[in-house]
């Protein structure tokens, strides 16, 4: 039996196709314009990758900001209960997921059945999510994909001292006119940034095992950066953490087959 | 007897020559890297349009964020402090102040003799600072002067849903992609700077008179938007609404010399 889960968020959609219990096909694409040409697009990109059609597909549900623009769903569920869900099935000890999406970041506490027990949210401040990061890339004129490696060559890290995104890049820039190295100041933004999602996270109650992510958890230095922050381990993804929320709707989808069946 | 106040601000350096109640000159110019340094600049600008040395100034008072840093001031007082004073100065029935400056607002009250009683600050936030104007302004690609007069040629308002400046900024972009006119987004913005600073000033609590200081002030476009939301009248200032605070200055200056 073929399901799927489609994650269409604000910067990248989503795709994941499962074969009963295996995943056979993940997707990642920059979002288009219309959450509905994403849909199609990344779809139909994991449904090549599974080298079928959508005919096959038994259930579909969708989910992420553009979740009530896909077409081809089923059903659509809240991104809090699908990172649940996805972290869940990669990892059964998950009690809390941190997600960290392009533009916004969730703390998510599981019960021990793993339904959503509680959760909070940031979507209001640029801070914490991963615009911050990519701001600052922008501004340091590094990659985002470099960010993570280069914070761990720092020997001086600096200490960021303003949290809002506006004030930060003007305090990188006079940190970079004062001489201070580039990886200094990298291990500094990730501290700041860790210490900002830490503190969503430390509302809710810690409660292990604890997972991040979205596309955020793909940058070690965040990785690292957020297990010192909480004073924890955090267990670590096999599976691309981008596609956590895409995998909780397939997941979800095989449950909605397996009921109406 | 003469006296000055400087203040050294994050963005602009401002100073004020006072002759007992008269205001003998005044300089505003960009602060620069070094607050020492724009400090000296100033006030040696506003020494040379009233015809005097250094050795004139009976007593100086700093303020602003760099005040610690201005080497020849007597004193250095908070910006609170320093705006409150110039604002009961010009406007003795104020009782509410608010300042918006480069990077932060704030809003004070005060009682009949000018002591202020209670304020709040925001500094940690972009939203609701002069920086969020600055921001938007760039990618209008007005000036911040213009920013306000444009706001008022609007025809189709338009709001902001986002408080963020990073979120507001790619709200921005998107309506001029969408092709609407810049007087409706500045309008936007304006509006949504004056929604932030209104809740800090409500946070206070609005006794009239209000009047603004700060550079912001200058900005019309705000405080329309601002009188709307707070319903309030807000009383315009007999001088430039950036020069308050060095004004403040200048009058602790007086005081600590018994005038």
């Amino acid at each position: 039996m073929y399901v799927a889960g489609c994650d269409v968020g604000s910067l990248s959609a989503k795709a994941v196709i499962m074969k009963d219990t295996d995943i056979v096909a993940s997707r990642v694409i920059y979002a288009r314009p219309e959450p509905e040409e994403s849909a199609r697009e990344v779809m139909d990109a994991a449904l090549a990758q599974a080298g079928i059609t959508m005919r096959e597909i038994e259930s579909c549900v969708g989910t992420g900001y553009g979740r009530n623009s896909i077409p081809f769903a089923v059903a659509v569920e809240s991104e809090i209960a699908c990172h649940g869900k996805g972290a869940r099935w990669l990892i059964p000890e998950v009690r809390m997921v941190i997600d960290i999406g392009g533009q916004d970041a969730k703390a998510i506490r599981l019960d021990e059945q793993g339904n959503v027990a509680r959760y909070a949210y940031n979507d209001k401040c640029a801070s914490g999510t991963g615009r911050f990061l990519e701001i600052m890339a922008g501004a340091l004129g590094v990659r985002i994909e470099d960010m993570g490696e280069l914070s761990f060559q720092a020997k001086n890290p600096v200490t960021i001292s303003n949290q809002c995104v506006v004030f930060a890049e003007t305090e990188i820039i006079s940190l970079i006119n004062d001489g201070r190295d580039l990886s200094d100041i990298m291990y500094g933004l990730h501290r700041a940034m860790a210490h900002r999602v830490a503190s969503l996270a430390k509302g809710i109650e810690l409660e292990r095992e604890i997972t991040m992510t979205g596309g955020v958890a793909k940058n070690i230095g965040m990785f690292r950066a957020l297990e010192e922050a909480l004073g924890v381990n955090l267990r670590q993804m096999e599976t691309d953490p981008q596609i956590i929320g895409a995998l909780g709707a397939a997941v979800m989808a095989r449950e909605l087959a397996a009921g109406s069946s | 007897m003469i006296v000055a106040g400087c203040d050294v601000g994050s963005l602009t350096t401002k100073a004020v020559i006072l002759n007992n109640k008269r205001i003998l000159s005044q300089a505003i110019i960009s602060s620069g890297f070094k607050p020492e340094e724009s400090a000296r600049e100033v006030m040696a600008t506003a020494l040379s349009f009233a015809g005097l040395s250094t050795d004139d100034i009976q007593y100086c008072v700093g303020t602003g964020y760099g005040r610690e840093r201005i080497p020849f001031v007597s004193t250095a007082l908070s910006e609170i402090a320093c705006h409150a004073k110039g604002a009961h100065w010009l406007l003795p029935t104020a009782r509410t102040v608010i300042d918006i400056g480069g990077q932060d607002c704030k809003a004070m009250k005060l009682d009949a003799q000018g002591n202020v009683v209670r304020f709040f600050t925001n500094d940690k936030c972009a939203a609701g600072t002069g920086r969020f104007l600055e921001v938007m302004a760039n990618i209008l690609g007005f000036d911040l002067d213009e920013l306000g007069k444009v706001s008022l040629q609007a025809k189709d308002p338009l709001s902001l849903a986002s408080t963020c400046t990073a979120w507001a900024q790619a709200e921005v972009i998107h309506h001029l992609n969408a092709k609407r006119t810049k007087s409706d987004i500045a309008s936007a913005v304006n509006q949504a700077m004056a929604a932030r600073v209104a809740i800090l000033a409500r946070s206070v609590g609005i006794e009239k008179d209000v009047c603004m200081t700060g550079g912001v002030a200058k900005n019309a476009g705000v405080v329309s938007a601002l009188e709307r939301l707070l319903d309030v009248k807000i009383r315009r200032l007999r001088i430039d609404p950036q020069l308050v605070g060095a004004l403040g200055a200048a009058v602790h200056a007086r005081q600590k010399i018994g005038g």
